[in-house]
């Protein structure tokens, strides 16, 4: 839904993820842009550059925080000198909600940096959800998390993935990043239907949407974050805005990032399938 | 399979050092947790991401010590950087870590340097503090009204973000040669290996050095210090009065005193200009 509670009851249109390719451009020029997401763990350091930037991003523009190593998922519990790390960065953003994957990526101390599939199962589930609302009880902002794009399943799964999603998300009582590229990408690897997955998802705790496009291989689909939004997930974007309404949507690009107005332009391709005309960039 | 015994032996799995020229999983990786499709079996959807993990962490390596590439060469820093990350996979929710126990790792595999051990640690120091200058917490700069109230009582703090370096080579020169730029920051993507610029190295010759890693508008600089500078910066950082720094700075230099007032004076000058002097911590003033 446009605002609710786990996006802070704030009414966001289409965002662009915060990159340092892009930095001089957006200094210098000052594009109109309704918000930018960074990743929290770039910021989340003492001192340097990257926070200089980021003050300054932070006197014209709204930031959302959008997280990359919570690892809700992973059975360990979680790390608390990253968590006051984040929350110093919260309280310098004013990040109205804050965003992390529904994924794990360490165990035992050791990290993967990746966003590793979770098995489908009620214990995940009770694990992940109890993480989250730590998480948030913590961090005092409301949470969002995050579908990621799989290449794997497991043996042991106990449900779909948008069942476990939805399991999580009650749980936790926390809100959903719905990624409808990595609906498709998921969809494609592992033989579902991306529409039944957006029907299933409860309107009411969708805080926000990802966009991005991915590479296609062979065998299997990957998310690159390096091309431009493809059709169908387009076309999934269109759907889940005609479920949800004209809910804040981000675009990724991570890899081979082009020019500012390149991604800019490739971002406010959203617009046409949002209702509420108001919200452009322009 | 309870969730902590499958992401143990999952992360164990990929996490297994990759084998051959096209980097495959280890022969008796199974992967029989994973459930295959009707196009990939099970090993293969495990080694997308084992791939991943090993293109991520490599990646962040080169980027992070093109200077200990350029001293190594090619294969030679490929194999050290492979067996380290085998043997101290990532702590830290951030790869900017990455590399924080690289040192300490060579020193106790030194097979790896092979004959240029010290000139790989060195350059490992350098790098590493390359690192931490970049990101490293600044303080309140002390300016130069605040410099005309100090007497021998009185302590001064020196920039956290700033590093001093004892080194045996001239690193210096080879890594500003081999700069690559800002450091790689975290994303969401799934890694790809990148094209990765060679770069040339050349054999140093030992010669001692001090220096400071600092930042000048977020840019990172080396600058070369006297012993008696790099000695009289450590004193102050030690949480030593003035009067205490000076006193030690004079008993062990080699230089007389009245030789050594004016470089002294100059050197105030010099670290208030560059920002280098702030407040002390608070337990150093107390």
């Amino acid at each position: 839904m446009p605002a609710n509670r786990f996006n802070g009851h704030t009414d966001y249109g289409i965002g662009i993820g915060l990159r340092i390719p892009h930095y001089a451009h957006i200094l210098e020029r000052k594009p109109v842009v309704d918000w930018f997401e960074i990743i929290s763990e770039n910021y989340m350091i003492d001192g340097g550059r990257p926070l200089a930037i980021l003050d300054r991003i932070l006197e014209r523009y709204r930031v959302v925080q959008h997280g990359v190593s919570m690892y809700f998922g992973s059975a360990e519990k979680l790390n608390r000198q990253h968590l006051r790390k984040l929350k110093a960065l919260v309280k310098r953003t004013k990040t109205p909600w804050l965003t992390d994957h529904l994924c794990w990526g360490s165990v035992d101390g050791s990290y993967s940096h990746d966003l590793l599939p979770m098995p489908y199962t009620f214990e995940a589930a009770q694990v992940t959800a109890r993480k989250i609302r730590e998480a948030r009880d913590f961090l005092e902002v409301p949470i969002a998390v995050e579908n990621v794009s799989s290449y794997a399943e497991f043996h042991v799964s106990q449900m779909t993935e948008w069942e476990f999603l939805n399991e999580v998300v009650e749980r936790a009582d926390c809100g959903i990043l719905l990624d409808v590229n990595n609906i498709y990408v998921s969809s494609r690897n592992h033989d579902f239907d991306p529409f039944e997955y957006v029907n299933s998802v409860p309107a009411d705790r969708v805080a926000q949407i990802h966009i991005a496009g991915h590479s296609k291989f062979q065998k299997y689909i990957l998310d690159t974050h390096d091309h431009p939004v493809i059709d169908p997930v387009w076309k999934l974007y269109h759907h889940a805005i005609r479920r949800f309404g004209p809910t804040a949507t981000l675009l990724e690009w991570d890899d081979r990032i082009p020019s500012f107005d390149e991604v800019r332009a490739e971002a406010i391709k959203a617009a046409k399938y949002r209702p509420a005309a108001a919200e452009l960039m322009v | 399979m309870k969730l902590l015994d499958l992401q143990r032996r999952m992360a164990a799995d990929l996490m297994a050092p990759l084998t051959g020229a096209d980097d495959r999983l280890q022969g008796k990786i199974k992967a029989e947790y994973i459930r295959p499709n009707d196009r990939l079996t099970a090993r293969e959807r495990l080694q997308i991401y084992s791939r991943s993990y090993w293109c991520r962490v490599i990646d962040a390596m080169y980027e992070d010590f093109p200077g200990l590439r350029a001293v190594a060469g090619q294969r030679a820093f490929d194999k050290l950087v492979r067996a380290y990350l085998a043997d101290c996979p990532s702590q830290s929710f951030t790869l900017r870590d990455l590399g924080s126990r690289l040192e300490p790792w060579l020193r106790k595999n030194p097979r790896f340097a092979g004959k240029k051990f010290d000139l790989s640690i060195d350059m490992i120091r350098l790098e590493w503090a390359h690192i931490e200058a970049w990101d490293g917490a600044e303080e309140k700069i002390l300016g130069p009204e605040d410099l005309l109230e100090l007497g021998p009582g009185l302590r001064v703090g020196v920039q956290p973000y700033i590093r001093l370096l004892a080194l045996n080579y001239p690193v210096d020169d080879l890594r500003i040669r081999v700069n690559t730029g800002e450091h790689e920051t975290a994303s969401n993507a799934v890694t790809k290996p990148k094209a990765r610029r060679a770069i040339s190295g050349r054999s140093l010759q030992p010669k001692p050095i001090r220096l400071a890693v600092h930042r000048v508008d977020f840019s990172i600089y080396y600058r070369r210090l006297s012993p008696d500078e790099f000695r009289l910066l450590e004193l102050l950082r030690e949480g030593r009065t003035v009067g205490k720094a000076l006193m030690a700075c004079c008993k062990t230099s080699t230089i007389p005193v009245d030789e050594l007032q004016p470089m002294i004076e100059a050197w105030f000058s010099n670290w208030s200009e560059l920002g280098w002097l702030c407040h002390p911590p608070k337990k150093a003033r107390s």
